[in-house]
């Protein structure tokens, strides 16, 4: 394979390394208990018919055996801390190290859900803080924290909606969604008994007005739209949607996603949207977690706060309690009060920010976008002219006409040291390349992925099949989903002897 | 601002090369009458120590150092130190959701194991790569269940923790799918009788908890029997997993939907939990989530993937199994490392201590009390009744003694009067134990002691949720 405009990354050894399972021998053990201070007790006549005869199967192995494997098996992930991870609407933008120690400061990451309210004082208080920066940040009027992320706060949002209408006499029956709205968004309207309606883009690759003005009627409940969407496109009708949408009685929801485009630029509480939800894994600096936890706040308008979920934080003689005496709520979307430990993520990141940083972020996420689309422009096709904000989609088209697709180029920028881009999403492009460098990436490594993708590009001219069986540096090859897919193996199991 | 790589040279550079003469031409798109022309009214940029500074005074007025006497839903064990040290590896916490798998095996094979383990625990044939939590993985599956089986009513038992029903109540509002309840009888067991009578032709299934709320372990086999029958599924929800250990694994269940913070992860006020769906391989289909398989590369070497993802919404959209996309992959990979720490004899050792703890628990806080639900295994809780109120004790032992007592059942079961949820786990001293009793025997002049035999026991008639 050529390599010589692979300048990001270098191959090492990595080491290789079995299932857990496969370490396990009797009489091994990574743990010592403590000594008892009462009485121990015979379990079978304490639990009778209901003890457990055969333990779990669980492995026995030591705490070096335990470090050395998941050490090895990190090794052969790819993450934000090796560099630059441009999955469009996602935000992979760096963790900051202050987040996760005064998250696992004693008296926070030890505190009980139900300890009593005057030693949760200080809980409440990160809770009360975060909501306050919140509604500041996005302009609404109230919030909850209690979504567990941001499909959840999707959720959490439409329930709101309906619960509003309903108390306005007609719940109504159906929701609009925009073709380039992500999959949760309708799955989220379908949870919550509404009908999906599929609303089309312009060739700006905006709302359709007239369409919406066609489809919007007292049967529709609102409309979820990501702003930008998913295109990276800010929709400057956007006070116009509102207002075909409130004419009728219906409701703007704002999936905030993309908020990483607004923070400290432009509040969605102020363009009329009613109920939105955030993502503090995207916006907020928590970390992704290989796959969550996340955090999916909601944020709402005066008129929607009556149906927040219970409990909602008040505050009396400056002693903040747990207030569950909401009769209009839409109840408990979640046990508990959410992802607590997220929230003090991001409120270290605003903190760290401050008002000033947190523009900077956003300005330096828009600059990075803008210039990746630039200089890759002309090499890729770009399906929408329209001004982008914090994320730009390219098209595979001219690569397609070679035989090559937008996953076939996402492989070979393995090669070149980098995690792929969104592939094939939003569907509204064919063959999608969707890329989001957020503020975090400097100059120098925003040219290397410029580079690499430029190199992919004439690659797929001069020795396509390299790009076609990309990528070749990693330890595993293109794996096989067909055959997992086909004939399920989703745990493991010991050989039969 | 220390988190943005860029010098104002680079920025202008920047500029220059995509033609844009300021910054705010990139932002011209959204209205001028939108655009922000002022900073946001939020607190100043902080030092890194002026930040450290202020959660740990917010960590002060949390109190640390508490003991703990209180679990109900969330359960205070230790967690061994490996666990931080390698969750904090930067591969692990900075990657996101494995869509790449040539570069995310790592993530997929510690999946991979999370779901072996969860099968081997609960006896179940396949599990998920997680949920947000117990309680809407209770939510899920009771959703899961009316799919499965095209019946529109779900039965949930009243011993279910409470706030796990109120989230099931939220989910299952606009699905079509009215809940009922059915009730525990004197030992805090679900009434049989009573469930089988509720049970109709249009059950898709019935909910229970075990150990339940009142910390009683339910008997899965009797209740599936009766389930069965009807054609309706079992789902058991496990909030206490360390009770696998040593308990019996609900193996007779449909689905399984279970909180695993008990393994390895911190209190935290609540969350980042991780909750976890397993069932049958017949219903694999109709499971939410992720799922991590086992598959070949070109080269025949094993790997892994996500998949099955027709089930999902990025596939499916509104005819997907749910709308979950993220989920709580990295307190998975914790609850991965607690199992390994203890593993096979570790963890039941640790469930024999949890049993012990909190029988001498039970037997010197019941000696200043009435002990209800008697008459039933449990596992590390019990339920005390007071002649104090329950809230007023709780106050008191926190003001004197640091002790974080048991939960007050009075909001949620108000017909067990002054009764309280406790929970002792192998951190709970035996010091603690017996300050916790002898404070309950200095009650404040005034209270009602309960008359002997004559607790008020709890109101045995099935209730109908409201809808």
């Amino acid at each position: 394979m050529s390599s010589k405009d692979i300048r990001k990354a270098g191959t090492h050894i990595s080491q290789n390394e079995g299932l857990i399972f496969e370490h396990s021998s009797p009489g091994k053990k990574a743990f010592r208990l403590r000594e008892l201070d009462v009485p121990s007790v015979d379990a079978a006549s304490e639990l009778g018919s209901m003890l457990r005869t055969d333990p779990a199967p669980l492995p026995e192995v030591s705490e070096v055996e335990i470090v050395r494997h998941f050490t090895r098996l990190s090794t052969w992930n790819y993450a934000v801390d090796h560099g630059m991870y441009p999955l469009g609407s996602c935000t992979m933008k760096y963790n900051p190290r202050v987040n996760e120690a005064v998250a696992r400061l004693d008296g926070i990451a030890g505190a009980h859900p139900y300890q009593p309210d005057e030693i949760s004082q200080g809980a409440l208080r990160i809770m009360k803080a975060l909501s306050d920066q919140l509604i500041e940040i996005t302009g609404m009027d109230a919030i909850t924290l209690q979504p567990a992320a941001g499909a959840h706060g999707e959720l959490t949002g439409i329930l709101l909606m309906r619960a509003y209408l309903e108390s306005q006499g007609n719940p109504r029956k159906r929701v609009l969604i925009p073709d380039s709205a992500h999959g949760t968004n309708p799955a989220t309207a379908a949870m919550v008994g509404y009908e999906v309606e599929n609303l089309r883009s312009n060739e700006r690759g905006m709302v359709d007005l007239a369409a919406l003005e066609a489809q919007m009627n007292d049967e529709v409940a609102g409309l979820m739209l990501t702003n930008p969407n998913t295109l990276g496109i800010f929709d400057e009708q956007i006070a116009k949607i509102a207002e075909i949408l409130h004419r009728k009685g219906g409701l703007l929801y704002m999936d905030g996603a993309n908020m990483n485009a607004l923070v400290a630029k432009a509040r969605p509480g102020d363009f009329g949207v009613d109920v939105m939800h955030l993502n503090l894994h995207k916006t907020f600096s928590t970390p992704h977690g290989g796959g969550g936890p996340g955090s999916g706040p909601v944020a709402c308008k005066r008129h929607l706060e009556p149906f927040l979920p219970k409990p909602v934080i008040a505050e009396e003689n400056g002693e903040l309690r747990l207030d569950y005496d909401r009769p209009h709520s839409i109840g408990r979307v979640r046990a508990f009060f959410g992802n607590f430990g997220m929230f003090v993520r991001a409120l270290a990141y605003i903190m760290a920010n401050g008002p000033d940083g947190l523009r900077q972020t956003t300005e330096d996420a828009v600059l990075n976008a803008n210039y990746v689309r630039k200089q890759l422009e002309g090499t890729f096709e770009l399906p929408y002219s329209t001004p982008t904000m914090h994320e730009t989609v390219f098209s595979d088209k001219l690569q397609s006409k070679l035989g090559l697709r937008t996953g076939d180029i996402a492989k070979r920028l393995i090669d070149y040291g980098f995690h792929p881009y969104t592939v094939s999403f939003p569907m509204v492009v064919n063959g999608a390349m969707m890329i989001e460098p957020t503020e975090s990436e400097p100059l120098e490594e925003l040219d290397l992925f410029i580079d690499a993708m430029k190199a992919i590009a004439r690659e797929a001219i001069e020795e396509p099949e390299l790009v076609k069986n990309a990528p070749h540096s990693t330890r595993l090859q293109r794996l096989d989903e067909t055959a997992a897919a086909r004939k399920p193996v989703l745990r493991w199991k010991p050989e039969e002897k | 601002m220390r988190y943005l790589p860029k010098s104002p040279a680079e920025r202008r550079q920047m500029l220059d090369a995509i033609g844009a003469n300021s910054i705010d031409e990139l932002f011209a798109p959204i209205p001028a009458e939108f655009r922000l022309n002022h900073e946001l009214n939020i607190p100043r940029q902080m030092a890194e120590s002026e930040i450290v500074e202020w959660f740990r005074a917010r960590a002060a007025e949390n109190g640390s150092g508490y003991q703990m006497l209180l679990g109900a839903g969330a359960y205070n064990h230790y967690r061994p130190l490996v666990i931080d040290s390698l969750i904090s590896r930067g591969e692990w916490f900075t990657a996101y959701t494995p869509y790449q798998p040539e570069i995310a095996q790592g993530t997929l094979q510690a999946i991979f194991e999370f779901q072996t383990m969860i099968c081997e625990l609960t006896g179940m044939e396949v599990a998920n790569a997680s949920m947000y939590d117990g309680s809407t993985a209770a939510a899920e599956a009771v959703m899961m269940a009316m799919r499965i089986t095209g019946r529109h009513h779900g039965i949930l038992a009243r011993s279910v923790h409470p706030e796990y029903r109120e989230v099931i109540a939220t989910y299952a509002k606009y699905q079509g799918l009215p809940l009922s309840e059915v009730a525990f009888t004197e030992n805090g067991r679900v009434d049989l009788a009573a469930l089988d009578a509720a049970i109709t032709d249009q059950t898709a299934c019935v909910l229970i908890q075990s150990p339940n709320f009142f910390g009683t372990i339910e008997d899965v086999a009797a209740v599936a029997e009766v389930v069965h029958a009807k054609g309706a599924l079992l789902v058991v929800s496990i909030a206490e997993a360390l009770s696998l250990a040593i308990v019996r694994p609900p193996a007779e269940a449909d689905i399984v939907s279970m909180e695993a913070q008990s393994f390895g992860v911190p209190l935290s006020y609540g969350g980042p939990y991780a909750g976890v769906i397993a069932t049958r391989e017949k219903f694999i289909r109709q499971i939410p989530g992720r799922l991590a398989g086992q598959t070949v590369d070109r080269n025949g070497k094993r790997g892994f993937v996500l998949t099955l993802s027709t089930r999902e919404q990025h596939i499916r959209r509104e005819k997907a199994t749910s709308n979950i996309c993220t989920n709580q992959a990295l307190v998975a990979l914790m609850v991965n490392i607690y199992l390994d720490v203890y593993g096979r004899e570790g963890l039941r050792g640790l469930a024999e201590q949890n049993l012990a703890k909190a029988a001498y628990a039970r037997k010197a806080l019941g000696a200043r009390g009435k002990l209800l639900f008697e008459g039933a295994p449990r596992f590390n809780e019990f339920v005390l009744q007071t002649a104090e109120d329950s809230c007023e004790l709780s106050h008191r032992l926190a003001d004197k003694h640091k002790i974080v007592g048991g939960l007050p059942l009075r909001k949620f079961y108000p017909e067990l009067g002054n009764a309280a949820v406790w929970c002792a786990t192998e951190l709970t001293s035996r010091e603690a134990i017996d300050t916790a009793a002898s404070e309950i025997s200095q009650a404040p002049a005034g209270g009602h002691a309960p008359a002997a035999g004559s607790a008020a026991l709890p109101d045995l008639a099935g209730s109908e949720v409201k809808r």
